[in-house]
């Protein structure tokens, strides 16, 4: 019984008998527990209708009454061979959400066809979906052949609908099997109805499934799904979606390109409780051995075999928004366990999954399947679906709705893969630029509230140390977002974006040995850590000015707008501000002039960067 | 990696992405077994941290040994518990007898509300699994409850590729349900072999054991002779009978559970 089960969905067209078919499959291997049967009979007779099989799975109300399975349900049965994990999804078009939802953990599919109705079009819509889901094991079963009497023809007919259609998506059925899951003719046995039939029951159809192929042989994929801090130590947590995992491996993570190694592999009670290794689908905890910056959403892999990168990529999407999809729609794209801020730039096909034809351009309509081209705001890391569909894959949200999922083709513009970049050494060493200009480079990171009066300090600080000497510049904020940011607005993503691009640059400045002073609000703390984790020599300053002393400077009259609700994520009005848990220094400029704190900074400057300073301590 | 193995990571997996979307969250100990496995897995989640409350919509009238049993797993543990009664129904001489769905839905689901409201909890772990019940079967990993805490079986929404709804209204909340793919077994094979401490009630005296464990007045004990796990996970193995067979309320109506679980009932 320690024996994985395999996962099987039932799909097809609304009333073809899937969740009768299901019914039985239970019934025919014992599944159902004692008095089940007897009590179903007991609701159908109270609703005065004849025994209804897909009542097992039909278990609401409204299903009930309707006649139709609305959601997707899953139960476990077995066979003499395995067990199984039967998910039984609706056929009606409205509920297409929940037949996905069923079919995309399958591990193989049961397409099941009325042989009077043959081929419809959500017998088409399934067959392309579970396709597009990449199930490539799916056996047909042509039910209610009692109603054609059993007609060879009939089934010859259909069976030749069916696999026209599939071999179309490049998919060619197992088994087709003649059945009447209602009889329970070949479901477990060879049925005396069908004499003309020699191929497999529906049971040994299912017995003759494949296992899906474990991904531990491909490259490792770890995507980081948190950093915990419960004591002392950084523990990063996620679950291995590919390749493996040892003790001493060398970690590089994307989208950073920064690496350390796996010190120890943490575990609580169990048997193993010094793993020192894991494989694919194991959640897994972990400590490093150096303190480079890991967040959620980073892939952790192996040096020289990396995820791709880009900030575009063509992917293949099946849409469940209530209203259709065009260009230019901004949603919210998660892959693994990463966020993306995406734009749809090309509707480049819409696919007809019924004549298999597609038209260029245009609305995606709900449930319709589509090509198109994101571009994200930052660079996604992926594999393609066809190399690694645990990384190739995502959902999109819009709002609090999860409303399309797709299957990464390529990217786009592709960037160099984050182990390709080589960080180059300088010839000029930090020291040596240091001892020329008598001073230290570093970064001095101010941050408060608007009106806090960052920039005035900043620029004043600038002034001083310039006229002692030193090589300095400042970095403010709305300077930076005429040129630098200039495409960035003030939602969380775009703040986190340009704190992004100022550190690097200031850290850049930092290397050539400048003193280099920043002036952003930089309202989240997690914005700021990670420009603490691009570099050495920085020090954060936190210019700790109340709300309501800002407020009444209002030297800019942007409270008064944001007041006025004309401007919308104002930090401290509609926006968060994180204050620093533990700065370097905090400037009280409470009952201060500018001048007293200008001095305090530039002394606490010259104190930590001056050589001279340096030698003195 | 096992079938056991599976589960267990799978079960890790979600309660760290709950942890990580959600600002405040707890979760339902009803001190069943299932509940006692889900708090395992959390320890196993956290590295032997539990970084939530543990909530025990207490109704007064569970089986006393659940109780003595509760307070000292909590003390062990050192669990930080937050023991929720719905006081104005109790006094008003709430019980069984007016009904077992409307006790019920009086003392555990609206208990339960009252206990989300009072702390402002936006995700709450419950150890539902799909083999109980059909409804239960439909349900999603991550399921929204609206401002009344009403579940719309009719709507959930899409989950697909482990990517679970973790964005929603304010004033509405998530159920959240790391056990769901496991079955009775599973529970008791994972028992066994992680040496998960459970209530007494379920070994077998003088020829009955409880199979589910729930209030004294609706849950019945079952005939049986299984007095260890091996011989609980043995008859299991064969048995027809399902486990909640125990459970009076049920089956007052063909419907009866689908609306106790619609008005927010686990």
């Amino acid at each position: 019984m320690s024996q994985n089960p395999l996962s099987i969905v039932v799909v097809g067209h609304v009333d073809h008998g899937k969740s009768t078919l299901v019914g039985r499959v239970l019934h025919e291997t014992g599944a159902l527990p004692e008095g089940k049967v007897e009590y179903l009979r007991e609701v159908c007779d109270k609703r005065g209708m004849p025994f209804e099989w897909a009542f097992v799975m039909d278990a609401l109300q409204a299903e009930r009454d309707q006649g139709i399975t609305i959601d997707t349900s899953r139960i476990r049965f077995a066979t003499a061979q395995r067990p199984y994990i039967l998910i039984d999804a609706p056929g009606h078009k409205e509920f297409l959400k929940n037949m996905i939802t069923g079919a995309a953990s399958a591990e193989a599919a049961v397409l099941v066809i009325d042989a009077d109705e043959g081929v419809r079009e959500q017998s088409r819509r399934h067959g392309y979906l579970l396709h597009l889901l990449g199930l490539e094991q799916i056996a047909v079963a042509v039910n209610k052949m009692d109603l054609v009497g059993w007609s060879e023809d009939r089934f010859r007919a259909v069976k030749a609908e069916i696999e026209a259609y599939l071999a179309g998506i490049g998919v060619r059925p197992t088994h087709v099997v003649p059945v009447s899951a209602r009889g329970g003719d070949n479901i477990a046995g060879p049925s005396a109805n069908s004499p003309w039939y020699k191929g497999p029951s529906v049971l040994a159809a299912l017995d003759g499934f494949e296992p899906l192929a474990q991904s531990e042989d491909l490259p490792l994929r770890l995507p980081v799904q948190d950093v915990y801090k419960f004591d002392h130590r950084r523990i990063v947590a996620g679950r291995i979606e590919s390749g493996r995992l040892k003790v001493g491996d060398t970690l590089v993570f994307a989208q950073s390109g920064a690496s350390a190694k796996v010190a120890t592999i943490e575990d609580w009670a169990g048997a193993n409780l010094t793993r020192v290794a894991a494989e694919a689908g194991r959640s897994v905890a972990f400590t490093l051995d150096d303190q480079i910056f890991v967040e959620r959403g980073q892939i952790a892999h192996l040096g020289g075999e990396g995820p791709a990168l880009s900030h575009e990529i063509r992917a293949r999407v099946f849409w469940l928004g209530k209203a259709p999809l065009a260009e230019g729609a901004r949603l919210k794209l998660k892959l693994a366990t990463a966020e993306h801020q995406v734009e749809v730039v090309a509707v480049e096909r819409v696919i007809d999954v019924a004549e298999l034809a597609s038209r260029r351009g245009g609305e995606v309509e709900r449930n319709a399947v589509a090509e198109l081209v994101f571009r994200s705001r930052t660079p996604v890391a992926f594999d393609p679906f066809s190399a690694n569909p645990k990384v190739g894959r995502f959902v999109l949200v819009d709002g609090y709705d999860i409303v399309g999922g797709g299957v990464v083709a390529e990217g786009v513009q592709k960037l160099p893969k984050s182990d390709n970049i080589f960080a180059v050494d300088h010839k000029v060493t930090a020291a040596t630029r240091a001892a020329a200009n008598g001073h230290g480079g570093g970064v001095v990171w101010l941050t408060g509230l608007s009106g806090a009066g960052k920039s005035t300090i900043a620029m004043e600080v600038e002034r001083r140390l310039f006229l002692k000497g030193w090589q300095v510049t400042v970095l403010d904020g709305d300077n930076v977002r005429h040129g630098l940011c200039s495409d960035l607005g003030f939602s969380p993503e775009d703040r986190a974006e340009n704190i992004r691009r100022v550190g690097e640059v200031a850290h850049l400045f930092a290397q050539a040995g400048l003193l280099v002073v920043t002036a952003f609000i930089s309202p989240y703390r997690a914005d700021r850590d990670r420009v603490r984790a691009m570099g050495e020599g920085f020090h954060e300053v936190h210019v700790a000015t109340g709300l309501d002393e800002c407020e009444r400077r209002d030297p800019k009259g942007l409270y008064r707008k944001a007041r006025a609700g004309a401007i919308p994520e104002f930090t401290g009005v509609s926006a968060p501000y994180e204050a620093p848990v533990d700065p370097e220094l905090v400037l009280d400029t409470a009952g201060r002039s500018v001048d007293q704190s200008v001095e305090e900074l530039v002394a606490y400057i010259e104190k930590r960067f001056s050589l001279s300073a340096r030698r003195r301590a | 990696m096992n079938d056991l193995d599976v589960l267990e990571s799978q079960s890790i997996h979600i309660f760290r992405e709950a942890f990580n979307r959600l600002d405040k969250i707890a979760m339902l100990w009803s001190i069943g077994k299932d509940s006692n496995v889900m708090l395992w897995l959390a320890k196993k989640a956290f590295l032997g941290h539990v970084p939530f409350p543990v909530i025990h919509v207490d109704t007064t009238h569970k089986i006393p040994e659940m109780i003595a049993f509760r307070d000292r797993v909590a003390r062990e543990w050192d669990l930080p518990m937050i023991v929720g009664k719905n006081e104005a129904a109790l006094a008003a001489g709430m019980g069984p007898g007016q009904g077992r769905v409307t006790c019920c839905s009086a003392l555990k689901t609206e208990g339960l509300k009252q206990v989300l409201s009072e702390h402002g909890f936006t995700g709450v772990f419950a150890g539902i699994r799909r083999d109980e019940e059909g409804t239960r079967a439909k349900e999603r990993v991550f399921s929204p409850r609206n401002e009344q805490a009403e579940w719309d079986v009719r709507d959930q929404p899409p989950e697909f590729w482990d990517q679970f709804k973790t964005d929603f209204a304010p004033g509405t909340h998530l159920r959240i349900h790391p056990l769901l793919a496991w079955t009775e077994l599973d529970v008791w094979r994972y028992i066994r072999r992680e040496g998960i401490p459970v209530v007494e009630l379920y070994f077998a005296k003088d020829g009955r054991r409880y199979r589910s464990l729930g209030c004294a007045p609706c849950t019945g004990s079952i005939e049986s002779t299984a007095s260890t796990v091996d011989e609980i996970i043995a008859e299991l193995a064969t048995t027809k009978v399902s486990e909640r067979s125990g459970r009076a309320q049920d089956k007052e109506s063909e419907d009866a559970f689908e609306r106790l679980r619609a008005g927010g009932y686990m």
